[in-house]
């Protein structure tokens, strides 16, 4: 997998040179790894499909024009990332202001109360592949999410939804690794929390325990 | 026995491979006698395994190909300057 890693990043950095050395043609081939991971990102902080694609496209600009600035070519998903991040930030405070209040579009700041500890240990269901397929359950986990203190989001985004590592993380926001560690161990924590009613095994029933405990009863299913 | 306090903190670094031999074997003594810290640990395991998943974060029908009609039209913009 580490060898599978560097040949991508090599034929990148390559793709990278080329455009740069007037190929436009193959901006393309540099963001379409990617741009699934930009949509998702922008859609985590602005919630809303419309304005999540104009903020990627917004970022292609911004990446197409800086490109020749990025001087760790091997960087570039993190420098891409980052360039949408901002921008989805960026559309973000503009949607904001333009309105009068903030009836449910309040971006949590963080500044709420934060559950650090576990209350709830039921155990949860198994689930299988066929569960994610789902419409509920992907809008209950899309929508926990969302909920989470901004701070905490954009590290649980990258890191479990994206499936970043933690140097990688750390270079799209900016922040060093105890930052990212304490801040992605509490999104964790926070959204295990909202999502156990949802995700827990419903308890057995005394008739359902004393069927699974009675011989005859079991013999005779 | 390390406190349920002290496994919580370290949950999420063990998780990740990050916690030094000592630890981890501490950890996972503590897992083995502890149904509660265990519950915990369990469902957020299963949790990443959702949110890690392709399919949970939908992308809109059609998005890749406004992106690149998008791109398309940046770049012939490009040229013309």
């Amino acid at each position: 997998m580490q060898v599978q890693k560097a040949i991508e990043t090599e034929a990148e950095t390559d793709l990278i040179q080329r455009f740069l050395a007037g190929q436009r043609e193959i901006f393309h081939d540099l963001i379409r790894p990617y741009e699934r991971m930009y949509y998702r990102q922008a859609f985590s902080i602005l919630r809303n499909q419309e304005n999540a694609e104009e903020a990627v496209q917004q970022a292609m600009i911004g990446i197409f024009t800086h490109l020749s600035q990025l001087t760790e070519r091997d960087k570039f998903k993190q420098w891409g990332l980052r360039i949408v991040q901002n921008e989805a930030k960026m559309i973000w405070k503009r949607r904001r202001q333009n309105l009068y209040e903030s009836i449910d579009e309040g971006a949590p700041d963080g500044s709420g109360e934060i559950a650090t500890y576990p209350k709830q240990y039921a155990d949860w269901r198994d689930l299988p592949s066929e569960v994610m397929e789902k419409r509920e359950v992907r809008e209950a986990v899309t929508r926990a999410i969302g909920e989470l203190p901004e701070i905490y989001r954009e590290v649980f985004m990258l890191r479990d939804v994206q499936q970043l590592n933690l140097a990688e993380t750390m270079e799209v926001l900016g922040r060093n690794e105890s930052v990212v560690k304490t801040r992605l161990h509490r999104a964790r924590i926070m959204l295990r929390e909202s999502l156990s009613p949802i995700f827990a095994k419903p308890e057995r029933s005394v008739w359902e325990r004393w069927k699974g405990m009675n011989p005859w009863f079991a013999a005779r299913r | 026995m390390v406190r349920c306090k002290t496994i919580i903190a370290q949950l999420s670094e063990y998780m990740d491979g990050d916690t030094s031999a000592d630890m981890r074997q501490k950890i996972e003594r503590h897992l083995r006698g502890c149904r509660r810290c265990n519950a915990v640990y369990d469902s957020t395991r299963k949790m990443l395994i959702i949110t890690g998943d392709e399919q949970v974060f939908e992308v809109p029908d059609g998005f890749g190909d406004r992106l690149h009609s998008f791109v398309d039209s940046m770049l012939a913009n490009s040229e013309s300057h």
